[in-house]
């Protein structure tokens, strides 16, 4: 671990403001800012302590959604009533993500901004992209089992790690934002992970210094909300595939995919095939597909799991 | 005292102490974080400085260079070990690769540095800045490449009896297939972890380790230094599963940067560190051809099996267990080894027999399936009561048919729907999820080793046991505090145990479930010595005195023990020596697994629903601390047949999940409900206790039972483990 600078912000304008310097990060939960800087896979010069900005309410939005601030530990997000009365999707998802220990200091911003658990990213002799521009991708042609299998590059083929987020995907959730000058703005869910394309370095569409303050979701969609995350063992994996899935009585719906790309995976005009059934919407969802020998049998894991899931729904 | 004729009727046949499910001595040490692990000796020398060390970042070569510059000018940097500045450093019998590597590489994470500094995290910072420049040299990674190339290790020679490959030819009914293993990590909670301190030219090394006295001399080996010089002490370990059964890094490199910065030095091999530099159990391809007639009799059995290694390594023994587990007129069995340049292959709970048996129990099972002849029955009708290639030994005690009817008769085998063969694979179904069930046995040999301990009887009628035994996590504390309350006839709380440290009577040790009876069998040894000393000071007669309730008794006359001891106390040091029972008998455990699996029948998720084990492992000192041992190792058991490898990175040459996130054990959502149900047994052809292991048996065949579940369950046949659901995904029905 390098050395670093540290300070407790007292305003999230403030915090931007400072973040703008050059090696700053912001730390609220730390669950996975702090192991990869012991890694030195992350070596901030200077941490923004953001615990303290009162960014951890979860407040109804007058247009009838939810405005859950960006420090909402994941237990409170996934334990409150509205939640799971509306949005059962999302506390599910919650739920499938790490332990209990982790859940209660992981924040809802920080679980947007996780990096990828790719094994070469995590391992400093190795060549990668994302951690070191420009030095190779050592999981192209290595051990792929977990990656992603669409929307991969000649750079980097590393998955997003998070449940929660497949969840705020399919929800239309909104980021909400104060960047370095204090203007704020909103960033809908779908715009806010990259692919990784030549910059797999480059996550998502933050500008440096801009912190996140609060997670928005629309008015509640109604529908059955289901989870599954597809995994070798039973708990405190990472998803092999994971399917985020709302169904309307009429079979219409949402669906998002975890595990298969370098962001949660949601292509709006495959859910039109939904009332078809699983394999009219996976011909879509993942038209365009590149896995690896090694990570090909998610394919058919993404068809057969939402097959599930649409069974689970119906029934 | 010697042991060669069986044993006949001793004080430990009372049973007052000793088969009664007492709780673990150590278990409030243990729960109050009391005990303390090896690298939490904070007060036993002052002036502890920290150690981290650097590991290898390619797999073959040599190193170029070291530039020590950036990593000595970090704040608090005392000293820093590489293999340049070292001395000549010798090479323990135990490890194959260099322990402190440079300027030659032999795999990737071989220890190449120690920095030393005032506190963990600058010597972290500093390790992370130390700049090596390192020349690849190409490397053989692939045990599927390598297989041609290997050889019978002289370790492990062929066996043959009769004319294998004519019977085989010849059997009207055969099966022949090939079953892989994967390279394993132990993942024990406790990493390896040392602190050193010299005094002179003396060593205290505070360690994690399962054999005191391989590792006391390993180290004077290493360093040129006489063992006399050394002390070790280990007194609680956080498991180990045969990965701390020898030096590793941490304890070389203790002493090393202790020499180097003239003060005590810890040292903890880093999680993401340890699954690289430290060993594990090797990667196998195994053949098995089993030939057999159709009534069932098997009369040919074939086993080979190939690994990797680095030159001057040894095989994993995968066919030991073919030689005895069923009879057949026919036999071979081979190991072949290839060199590989990972890192180095060792033992791993119950060697050899865990991945034997995880290939040679689907064999079975698929040879049943041949023959249409129930798994379970198709194993009796192979049963031998005789050590299979010479019909005159026989097994001192074997009770596999009764594990495997009483483990059938409780699981409730005859509602499985499966007694007809493959056609009635994937029959039962509960709503998404495909039920099955399988079977297999389990076998693990019993081995017998020298064993001593020393007792002390003083004056307020307290028993202290030494012995250089190590508990591991299995019991050791609470079966020999049993062994020497029954003997000298005390209650538990007058029994001290002090276990863990070279200064003691050297001990069995811990590995190949050989520590309970032996360590025991030797602490009975020194107690039948000590209740000599203290028949003669009272001038009773040895053989009629009766040592019960503190006292010891002749007739009328009763003495407490106290008294009897004196003020002086009364010592006693005696060992287990063994005669040739062994090669007389052979001295075997046997167990049957029973698995209950679901697969979902969309993803191909397997949970275990329902596991049985029934042992047969002779006398069990402790049946809470038993079954303790047989449900954690049915527990590795699940992990080996669902998830457990080390992923070969075969370019680069290296494990790639080496941490904990990336090799995935079982948590506890993966374990149902277990039962272990142990036959009553007593064998006295294995010791004076009459007991034998059952630490390790616990997991053999469990990987197999599940595998046969699977099959059962889906119809999909997966002889490549693990077992994951990617394999079954072809098989599962149309959704």
């Amino acid at each position: 671990m390098r050395s670093f600078t540290y300070e407790r912000a007292s305003s999230p304008a403030e915090a931007a403001a400072a973040a703008r310097a050059e090696g700053a990060k912001f730390i609220a939960g730390g669950t996975n800012l702090l192991d990869l800087m012991k890694l030195e896979i992350e070596t901030p010069t200077h941490l923004i302590d953001v615990n303290g900005l009162a960014l951890d309410k979860i407040e109804t939005t007058t247009e009838g959604g939810l405005r859950i601030g960006a420090l909402v530990r994941n237990t409170d997000l996934a334990a409150d009533e509205r939640v799971r009365r509306d949005y059962g999707l999302l506390s599910r998802a919650l739920l499938a993500g790490a332990s209990g220990q982790l859940r209660n200091k992981a924040t809802t911003a920080g679980n947007l901004l996780q990096r990828t658990r790719c094994p070469y990213f995590y391992d400093t002799n190795q060549p990668c992209n994302k951690r070191q521009p420009g030095s190779g991708c050592a999981a192209i042609g290595g051990f792929s089992r977990q990656h992603a299998v669409i929307g991969a590059s000649e750079g980097c083929i590393a998955t997003h790690p998070s449940d929660m987020a497949v969840a705020m995907r399919a929800l239309d959730a909104t980021v909400e934002t104060v960047r370095p000058d204090g203007t704020a703005r909103s960033i809908p869910i779908a715009e806010f992970h990259r692919l990784p394309g030549d910059t797999p370095h480059v996550e998502n569409v933050l500008v440096p210094g801009e912190l996140i303050t609060a997670v928005t979701l629309p008015r509640p969609v109604g529908g059955t909300h289901i989870y599954h995350k597809v995994r070798d063992r039973a708990s405190y994996a990472f998803a092999l595939v994971s399917v985020g899935a709302i169904v309307q009585r009429d079979g219409t719906g949402h669906i998002a995919l975890g595990g298969v790309a370098h962001k949660p995976w949601r292509v709006e005009a495959a859910e039109i095939e939904m009332p078809r059934g699983a394999r009219a919407v996976t011909v879509h969802l993942l038209a365009d597909a590149r896995p690896t020998n090694e990570n090909a049998f998610k394919l058919p894991l993404v068809e057969r799991t939402l097959a599930a899931v649409l069974a689970e729904a119906r029934s | 005292m010697r042991f060669d004729t069986p044993a006949t009727t001793n004080p430990i046949d009372q049973l007052k102490v000793v088969g009664k499910p007492t709780d673990r001595i150590d278990g409030p040490l243990k729960t109050t974080g009391t005990a303390p692990y090896a690298y939490e000796w904070h007060d036993v020398v002052p002036n502890q400085a920290y150690g981290y060390v650097v590991g290898s970042a390619i797999a073959k070569g040599r190193i170029a260079s070291i530039d020590l510059t950036d990593a000595k000018a970090v704040p608090g940097v005392l000293a820093i070990v590489t293999a340049e500045n070292a001395g000549k450093l010798g090479k323990g019998d135990w490890n194959t690769a260099k322990l402190l590597g440079g300027p030659d590489i032999q795999h990737y994470h071989q220890a190449v540095a120690l920095v030393v500094a005032e506190t963990f995290e600058q010597a972290r910072a500093a390790a992370q800045s130390l700049r090596v420049d390192y020349i690849r040299a190409h490397g053989a990674f692939d045990l599927a490449s390598a297989k041609d190339s290997a050889v019978v290790p002289e370790a492990t020679p062929a066996t043959a009896v009769g004319d294998f490959a004519g019977a085989f030819a010849s059997a009207p009914v055969q099966l022949d297939a090939t079953y892989t293993t994967p390279d394993q990590g132990h993942a024990m909670m406790e990493p390896h972890a040392s602190i050193a301190a010299w005094d002179g030219d003396k060593l205290t090394l505070w360690t994690s380790n399962q054999m005191i006295a391989w590792s006391t001399g390993d180290m004077a080996k290493t360093l040129g230094i006489p063992k006399e010089n050394i002390r070790l002490i280990s007194p609680f370990i956080g498991g180990g599963f045969g990965g701390k059964l020898f030096v590793r890094s941490d304890a070389v490199l203790a002493a090393l940067g202790a020499r180097a910065a003239r003060r005590p030095v810890k040292v903890a091999l880093a999680r993401p560190f340890m699954f690289n530099n430290t060993t594990h159990r090797p990667a196998t391809i195994q053949r098995i051809r089993i030939g057999a007639t159709p009534d069932g009799k098997i009369t040919a059995i074939g086993h080979e099996s190939w690994s990797g290694d680095l030159p001057g390594g040894g095989p994993e023994n995968a066919v030991q267990q073919t030689s005895l587990l069923y009879a057949g007129a026919n036999r071979m069995t081979a190991t072949r080894l290839a060199v590989l340049d990972l890192p180095e292959g060792n033992a791993m709970r119950a060697p050899g027999e865990a991945p034997g048996l995880m290939a040679l129990e689907i064999a079975m099972d698929e040879m049943a399936e041949k023959l249409d002849i129930d798994p379970i029955e198709f194993r009796i009708l192979n049963d031998t009561q005789v050590d299979p290639s010479n019909p005159g030994r026989r097994f001192s005690q074997r009770q596999l048919v009764e594990c495997l009817r009483i483990g059938a008769e409780r699981f409730g085998w005859k509602t499985r729907d499966v007694q007809t063969g493959g056609t009635k694979t994937g029959r039962i179904r509960e709503g998404r999820w495909l039920i099955g069930v399988g079977v297999a046995a389990g076998f693990r040999n019993n081995l017998l080793t020298r064993s001593a301990a020393r007792v002390r009887l003083d004056r307020p009628g307290i028993v202290t046991v030494e012995t250089d035994m190590t508990d591991i996590g299995t019991g050791s504390y609470t079966i020999i505090a049993q062994t020497a309350a029954e003997m000298m006839g005390v209650p538990l709380d007058k029994v001290v145990v002090r276990l863990g440290d070279s200064s003691f009577p050297v001990s069995a040790g811990s590995g190949g479930q050989w520590g309970a009876n032996n360590s025991t069998s030797g602490v009975y040894a020194a107690c039948v010595k000590l209740r000599e000393a203290v028949t003669q000071k009272l001038g009773f007669n040895t053989a009629e005195a009766v040592f019960e309730d503190g006292n010891v008794r002749l007739g009328n006359r009763s003495i407490s023990l106290a008294e009897a001891a004196g003020e002086a106390g009364l010592v006693a040091e005696d060992a287990i020596e063994y005669g040739d029972l062994a090669k007389q008998y052979q001295q075997s455990t046997f167990a049957a697994h029973f698995v209950e699996v679901s697969v979902d029948a969309a993803t191909g998720e397997i949970r275990v629903r329902r596991i049985l084990a029934v042992c047969a492992a002779g006398r069990i000192l402790n049946p809470k601390s038993a079954r303790s041992q047989v449900i954690g190792a049915m527990t590795m058991g699940v992990g080996a047949a669902l998830m457990e490898e080390l992923a070969v990175d075969k370019r680069r040459g290296f494990f790639v999940n080496h941490d904990l996130a990336g090799y995935e054990v079982p948590v506890h959502a993966d374990i149902p409900h277990q039962e272990v149900i142990f036959l009553d047994e007593t064998d006295p052809i294995s010791s004076p206790m009459k007991a034998k292991g059952v630490g390790e048996l616990g997991l053999c065949g469990v990987g197999a039972a599940i595998a046969n579940a699977i099959y059962n369950a889906t119809g999909v046949r997966v002889r490549d483990y693990p077992i994951t659901l990617d394999k079954l995904l072809p098989g599962l029905p149309e959704i």
